[in-house]
């Protein structure tokens, strides 16, 4: 069969309407920024009200998706100098390239989107198993232990409450990113030290930002991929 | 059928034994409904220490179902006659094993009302789904493979031909089910503890001891007599195999020492050192032929491997946070109820073949007078 070359050069723009290039999105925290006020929790805080996160007085059974731990926690104590050991780093889900909890989900309840690179909770699905748990690498997640309702203080009714025996965890605020929007930590941060964008196309902001600065991550010898980074 | 109806009766002692397992299912079964109310949290898990002594029991138990392999393989690849009257226990108590593995599974479960999702969203790339599958099967072959020869001993006759397939199946099977069951853990980046290639090999030595010493107090309570040959063999199975445990054990304790790196060292707590020194004296009872020496290995390693393992694995926690896990009195009376299962359908199916044998050597069923 014979094809010309403007037939074949139409194929190639129909194929790429067809498969869009899938975005990666992907965040970078300026911890220099962040740390202007170590004892802000803007960011819990909106994400926590916004997802309807309870507050449950037992430290052993918390819900939390994204919280601050000392920098020796994050990443290591041999890598925290005197300089920054003890700073606090906000840590969430790093929607991992290579995500362990979706390898082993056994229902598929936890999955990474082709289109832009989030790893989703499909909580209607998920059988409280805890694998995820076990496999993440970065404590992530969360298992409601208990009803989560009677710990909410106030419930938005535009996002849908969890019920006993299932696994959540960030979710990059998908909703808001469907309506155009950025997560709601990214928007609250006073000193805008989180930025948020599509780390593959090369003029977005957060693109930009991990070609000129010292960009880390977490326990990358595990080969997750995490698409949180930390800039200093 | 009526050798298989007396086989069910007996004499006080037996109906007490009845009574207390019904009992202990039955608390275990409200314990279950007031987890299945209030949720996981009755348990003494945490976010930290996602997984304990639920699963933990299922990974042993999947040994000791995978166990018996010891007496199948010996007797039907190389003829080892002396197991002739053991072979049909080994395999009736890994049908009760895989009932108290899967019981167990239940049990941990969040939603155990959404269990059939592991089957109508399959995931290949998940170790539990081939889990669920290696065990489903090896239940399904043990089933039929015992249910045939306990017919043809009933009828006195030769078990049928076509069993011999499923059976030598059932060897590698085996095998499988607790390698992949390692796997399961085996496979975490995340958690250093497990991350060895040297925990499917662990896994079955240790379920290799912990089986045929099982198989060894079973006789002993059923007052079976299996012949002294085959005890002796199943004491060197148990003893070879438990050396082979505390060997690679130890080959875990070196690597996670000498290599200095802190996550690989931190997991071992006092909890570990202890149940390792229990490990310890179990084999050193088996190497001097004690008569103790079943009883120490069965439950140095229930211990070991059922309550030590899964645990020690979430230590440290990912940001290497120490969380204890101390489990409660829920959680305990659930495992109690869940052994008691095991031990229910271990009752009931050995004194039917053990009737069925005694019937078939012609002997009057002296055991089950008790
Ligand atoms: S950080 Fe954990 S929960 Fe998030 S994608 Fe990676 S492995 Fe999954
Ligand atoms: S707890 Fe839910 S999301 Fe996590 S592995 Fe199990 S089914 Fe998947």
């Amino acid at each position: 069969m014979k094809i010309t070359r403007q037939a074949f050069l139409a194929l190639l723009a129909a194929a790429a309407r067809a498969f869009p290039r899938p975005r990666r999105m992907a965040m970078a925290i300026d911890l220099a920024k962040c740390w202007k006020d170590r004892g802000c929790t803007r960011c819990s805080q909106a994400c926590h009200a916004a997802h309807n996160v309870p507050q449950i007085p037992d430290r052993r059974r918390e819900i939390k998706w994204i919280w601050k731990d000392r920098f020796e926690n994050a990443f290591g104590e041999e890598s925290a100098s005197p300089a920054v050991a003890g700073a606090p780093v906000p840590l969430l889900c790093n929607h991992c390239e290579h995500p362990a909890c979706v390898k082993v989900c056994p229902t598929g309840a936890t999955f990474k989107r082709a289109s832009d690179g989030l790893v989703m909770m499909d909580e209607h699905r998920c059988i409280g198993c805890r694998y995820c748990m076990a496999a993440c690498p970065y404590g992530s997640r969360s298992f409601n232990w208990s009803d989560p309702r009677p710990f909410l203080r106030t419930i938005d009714p535009a996002y849908p409450t969890r019920t006993k025996g299932v696994v959540e965890k960030c979710t990059f605020c998908a909703e808001r990113l469907a309506r155009g929007g950025q997560p709601a930590c990214v928007e609250v941060c006073p000193p805008k030290a989180m930025v948020f964008g599509d780390a593959a196309d090369p003029s977005s902001a957060v693109a930009q930002l991990l070609q000129t600065r010292h960009a880390f991550r977490r326990k990358p010898e595990l080969g997750a991929g995490p698409n949180v980074f930390y800039l200093l | 059928m009526t050798v298989l109806a007396k086989a069910m009766l007996g004499g006080r002692a037996y109906r007490w034994w009845l009574t207390a397992l019904a009992a202990a299912i039955v608390t275990g079964v409200l314990l279950w409904l007031r987890q299945w109310h209030q949720g996981l949290a009755v348990t003494g898990m945490s976010r930290d220490v996602a997984w304990g002594l639920y699963i933990g029991q299922f990974t042993f138990f999947v040994g000791v179902a995978a166990s018996a392999v010891t007496v199948v393989l010996p007797y039907y690849l190389h003829a080892w006659r002396a197991f002739a009257r053991v072979v049909i226990l080994g395999e009736l108590l890994a049908i009760a094993s895989i009932v108290v593995s899967l019981l167990f599974v239940l049990v941990d479960m969040g939603r155990p009302d959404r269990l059939l999702n592991v089957l109508l969203h399959p995931s290949p790339s998940s170790l539990m789904f081939w889990d669920m599958l290696a065990l489903a099967g090896y239940l399904a072959l043990n089933v039929i493979v015992a249910r045939a020869a306990l017919a043809a001993e009933i009828d006195g006759a030769p078990p049928a031909t076509w069993t011999r397939g499923l059976v030598l199946l059932s060897i590698p099977w085996a095998v499988s089910i607790h390698t992949v069951t390692a796997f399961l853990y085996a496979g975490l980046a995340g958690r250093p503890f497990w991350l060895t290639a040297a925990m499917a090999p662990r896994f079955l030595a240790s379920a290799f001891a912990a089986g045929p010493a099982l198989l060894i107090l079973l006789c002993g309570a059923f007052r079976y007599d299996i012949g002294e040959e085959a005890l002796c063999k199943l004491r060197l199975v148990m003893t070879y195999a438990m050396t082979a445990n505390v060997f690679l054990a130890l080959m875990e304790v070196f690597t996670a020492f000498y290599s200095g790196i802190p996550g690989h060292a931190a997991p071992y707590s006092s909890w570990t050192w202890l149940s390792g020194g229990f490990a310890a004296a179990a084999l050193a009872l088996a190497l001097g032929r004690s008569r103790y020496a079943p009883a120490a290995v069965f439950a140095s390693l229930a211990i070991d491997k059922g309550v030590v393992l899964i645990p020690a694995g979430f230590i440290p926690s990912p940001s290497g946070a120490v969380t204890p896990y101390i489990p409660t009195a829920v959680e305990l009376g659930i495992v109690l109820a869940i052994w008691s299962v095991g031990a229910l359908l271990v009752t009931i199916l050995f004194r039917v073949a053990i009737a069925a044998r005694e019937l078939d050597a012609g002997a009057s069923p002296q055991c089950l007078a008790s």
